[in-house]
């Protein structure tokens, strides 16, 4: 969007002649779970069809949605929003006055317009709920439309996000992993709306650090709302996207004409991915949809087994490296003497128990 | 994760194949046990699709239900289910022992042997655990009734799933958890969790695990392709061929589930899962005896008090599991070693017969130097435990540098009889090998509780009889804290009430829209 002409040019010329992908908060919320990716940055800038790819490239994964799980999300907010949303305001307790708007239901296909009247809309700040509002969130230097999901609920002064989700709360549990990537994302969007704000010269703290989850409770779809303080997640979200290197010095280092063109052979696309860095690591395989093809690329590497693997074994890099260092068959670097020393016990102990 | 263990990883990958990282079995493997498969349907909150179960490999009987969203047919697959799973609980609570208690002045009673239940991994535990919160707080009459077996069950289910949470317990074992503790795979802990992937590791290596990647999944998750291509149109004309499809589907997995059984009886048994299993069979015969008096169901959430005596006994349990595995498998002793909390030597000098006289009454203190070319990182005053010797404590006295390593000097008290001469074996010879640690067998006392009803204001106060249940509506129902009857504890009286919800919750709906599964399938249809 912001980006000088040269460089959005590059990015086009990097996805080839379709339509870029557009961020969402899933993205955003896995490009900051493994900021020194590069690969995924230049992927994701450049708005690749990453399912795409890797199916060229002989890798693909399995990214589907369960038809079930679809239609259940759909019924959940279908029933909440039925009757003018007379179910999500009693769940928020919001007064039945509130003005509901909904900017997804308009369907043009200019982001922008979209996006004014979001601003001009939230802008107003009056009490109301915002369906569907269309926000920009800066990447990497680049500006990023979102399509976000939530709802904005403008009352008492405030703008607070509501992200409605269908996985269950029983007995005020549910599973951790769910909640954790619902406050992830809907701390991109908390962000987003700061930043929104910020931009109309007004004080990003209106924008509450307090998201609303509303979940079916127990074994129905009976809704529940549920407060989760997201500033933990701000505050990484925020250190991550700031440490993410910017996407034109990575672009300006790639060689001219390279392309992930999905019309190339996959030998043409498995070179071209060769020039972009990656940083593999097993939690790829439940975020990115190239995962497979880098876990393939990655075999042999310490990284590829997980983190606390790759630090217990001393931040050796390959397990060539580390099963030469604990039998002796290499000589440790300086800083390689301490971890090599401990490898070198741990194998003793190893064959002396198994023997 | 150990470097030991890390090693074991990277020696996986070179080799291709699973290696092992415990030298014996540290889990009961029963003869008869039932291996249950469940599978269920995406998004719903914990609605059942199948389940493959028996406990004879050569016939899984397979329970479907064709209708996952509808109610009445939930209810006769729980009901199918515990006609499976309650006769076989039964039918280890009729023959019992004796066991004495309170030095031999009193016996108890305990059932001779427990049930143990197989599922794949801990999606299957955590399934069964909400499949037991959903059924054991149904009831037999009123709007919507079930058949009595079903909160049965639901409490069977629940008992089941909680003793899960106790390390070293065999009563519901995963079985990718199980095999994670024998062997480790050349790949990442996340990707073991695919119960067919590490089996295919440690039966065939790299390649067949890769292969087994392509599924068929071990439940209870389905595939979101299967689900689609193949699931939903048969559930949506409501096809008789489902079951055979779903047959089909899990019998890879029923078949895994016994090889993994038969590569694990192949280990040796550690000494003390014997114990364990004991312990479980205690708790086994607890929950019966609660049943068959007709204690109430497990609580929704445990009372302040109830739960904290819970974590009590979790963190017990898992401090003894911890040292049981480190002294019945060198193996496991050898990551202790690696950190230094535990070192191998030989024994240089004994003083088998010294005598400490400088107290009141004279006591046998034999002296002994250990000699060790591993890091000692004890200081003195310590009181190490060899494996070999468990009820004998040794005293380090003075920890210096000899020759290539270490000369420690310990003081042996306990575990050599009751005369001031050490009975023959007792006290480790010149020449001996021994491995001594900072780990111990010793009993360590919990702290007290207080009663329920004395519970503090900081945990919330003495816990509120919550209202009287809403017949129609199981999520409703206030229930008795009975505590955990397997723990046989003394019972508590209180009650759970819906309004120790906790800041996290704030906004609670009260006004139910409806009863509980009246609203689901009004909104999904």
């Amino acid at each position: 969007m912001e980006l000088p002409m040269v460089q959005s040019t590059r990015l086009d010329q990097l996805r080839g002649p379709v339509r870029a992908k557009r961020h969402n908060a899933r993205t955003i919320a896995a490009l900051t779970g493994n900021p020194g990716c590069d690969r995924r940055a230049v992927l994701d800038a450049a708005g690749v069809d990453k399912l795409k790819l890797a199916e060229q490239v002989g890798f693909p994964g399995s990214f589907g949605q369960s038809r079930f799980a679809l239609s259940r999300g759909n019924a959940f907010e279908a029933m909440l929003k039925a009757d003018d949303c007379a179910l999500l305001r009693e769940v928020l307790a919001a007064s039945s006055e509130l003005a509901y708007q909904d900017l997804g239901a308009d369907h043009d296909d200019t982001l922008g317009d979209r996006h004014e009247r979001t601003v001009e809309l939230l802008a107003g700040a009056r009490a109301a709920l915002v369906d569907h509002p269309l926000l920009t969130l800066d990447v990497a230097g680049q500006t990023v439309y979102l399509e976000p999901d939530l709802i904005a609920w403008a009352h008492h002064g405030r703008l607070q996000v509501v992200e409605i989700k269908s996985f269950a709360i029983i007995d005020d549990q549910a599973e951790s992993a769910k909640v954790s990537g619902a406050a992830v994302q809907a701390a991109v969007y908390v962000l987003a709306l700061r930043q929104l704000l910020e931009r109309l010269g007004r004080d990003p703290a209106l924008v509450s650090h307090e998201v609303v989850l509303v979940c079916p409770a127990g074994f129905s779809l009976r809704p529940a709302a549920v407060v989760l303080d997201v500033r933990k997640q701000l505050s990484t979200l925020r250190r991550q996207l700031s440490r993410m290197a910017s996407i034109s010095v990575l672009i300006d280092a790639l060689p001219p004409g390279l392309t992930f063109d999905l019309s190339l052979t996959p030998e043409q696309l498995t070179a071209a991915l060769a020039h972009v860095e990656p940083r593999y690591a097993p939690e790829c395989l439940s975020a990115c949809e190239l995962s497979v093809y880098c876990r393939d690329e990655a075999t042999g590497s310490t990284a590829a087994l997980g983190r606390t693997v790759r630090e217990a074994l001393g931040g050796i890099e390959t397990v060539g490296e580390v099963l030469a260092l604990a039998e002796g068959r290499r000589e440790p670097s300086e800083d390689q003497a301490e971890a090599a020393a401990l490898l070198r016990a741990a194998l003793r102990l190893r064959s002396e128990a198994l023997s | 994760m150990s470097t030991l263990t890390a090693l074991a990883r990277a020696q996986a990958v070179v080799a291709a194949r699973a290696q092992p990282v415990a030298t014996v079995r540290h889990l009961h493997v029963h003869d008869h046990p039932m291996v249950l498969i469940p599978l269920a349907m995406a998004g719903e909150a914990n609605a059942p699709l199948a389940v493959m179960a028996g406990t004879d490999p050569a016939r899984p009987r397979l329970l479907t239900v064709t209708q996952p969203r509808n109610r009445d047919d939930r209810f006769a697959f729980a009901a199918d289910l515990a006609e499976i799973l309650l006769p076989y609980a039964d039918s280890f609570t009729t023959d019992t022992e004796d066991v004495a208690i309170d030095r031999g002045k009193d016996v108890r009673q305990r059932c001779v042997d427990a049930p143990q239940i197989w599922v794949p991994n801990p999606g299957g535990v955590d399934f069964l655990r909400l499949f037991g919160r959903y059924t054991r707080f149904l009831k037999t009459d009123g709007e919507y009734p079930v058949v009595a077996a079903v909160p049965l069950l639901g409490r069977w289910l629940t008992f089941f799933a909680n003793s899960a949470e106790v390390p070293g317990s065999s009563l519901l074992v995963n079985a990718v958890q199980a095999l994670g503790l024998h062997w480790v795979t050349g790949q990442s802990s996340a990707e073991d969790a695919q119960f067919g992937v590490q089996l295919a590791w440690i039966e065939s290596g790299a390649a067949a695990a890769r292969e087994a990647e392509k599924g068929p999944v071990a439940g209870p998750a389905t595939d979101p392709d299967f689900d689609n291509r193949v699931l939903a149109p048969l559930i949506e004309r409501a096809a008789p061929e489902l079951p055979a499809v779903l047959h089909e589907l899990l019998l890879p997995t029923w078949e895994r589930m016994w090889r993994a059984l038969a590569l694990l009886r192949g280990l040796p048994v550690g000494e003390r899962v014997g114990q364990r299993w004991d312990a479980d069979r205690d708790a086994f015969t607890a929950f019966s005896r609660h049943l068959a008096e007709g204690g109430p169901p497990q609580p929704r959430r445990d009372g302040a008090v109830a739960a904290a005596a819970r974590l009590q006994r979790l963190e017990t349990a898992a401090a003894r599991y911890a040292v049981q595995r480190a002294f019945d498998d060198p193996l496991v002793l050898a990551e202790y070693r690696l950190t230094g909390a535990a070192f191998a030597g030989v024994v240089t000098l004994a003083n088998p017969d010294r005598v400490d006289d400088s107290g009141k009454r004279p006591v046998l203190r034999p002296r002994i130097m250990v000699h060790t070319t591993e890091p000692v990182r004890v200081e003195p005053g310590t009181s190490l435990t060899s494996p070999a010797r468990p009820s004998q404590k040794a005293r380090v006295i003075s920890v210096n540098p000899a020759g290539d390593g270490w000369d420690v000097l310990l003081e042996l008290s306990g575990g050599m009889g009751r005369k001031l001469v050490a009975e023959p074996g007792s006290v480790p010879a010149v020449g001996e090998h021994l491995t001594l640690t900072t780990l111990t067998e010793a009993y360590r006392p919990g702290g007290s509780l207080p009663e329920p009803a004395e519970t503090p204001w900081t945990h919330g106060g003495p816990p509120v009889v919550a209202p009287a249940p809403d017949a129609g509506d199981p999520d409703a129902a206030a229930v008795p804290d009975a505590g955990d009857p397997a723990a046989a504890a003394v019972p508590e009286t209180a009650a759970v009430s819906g309004d120790t919800a906790g800041p996290e919750a704030p906004v609670t709906p009260e006004a139910a829209a409806g009863s509980d599964d009246g609203v689901s399938e009004a909104a999904v249809r």
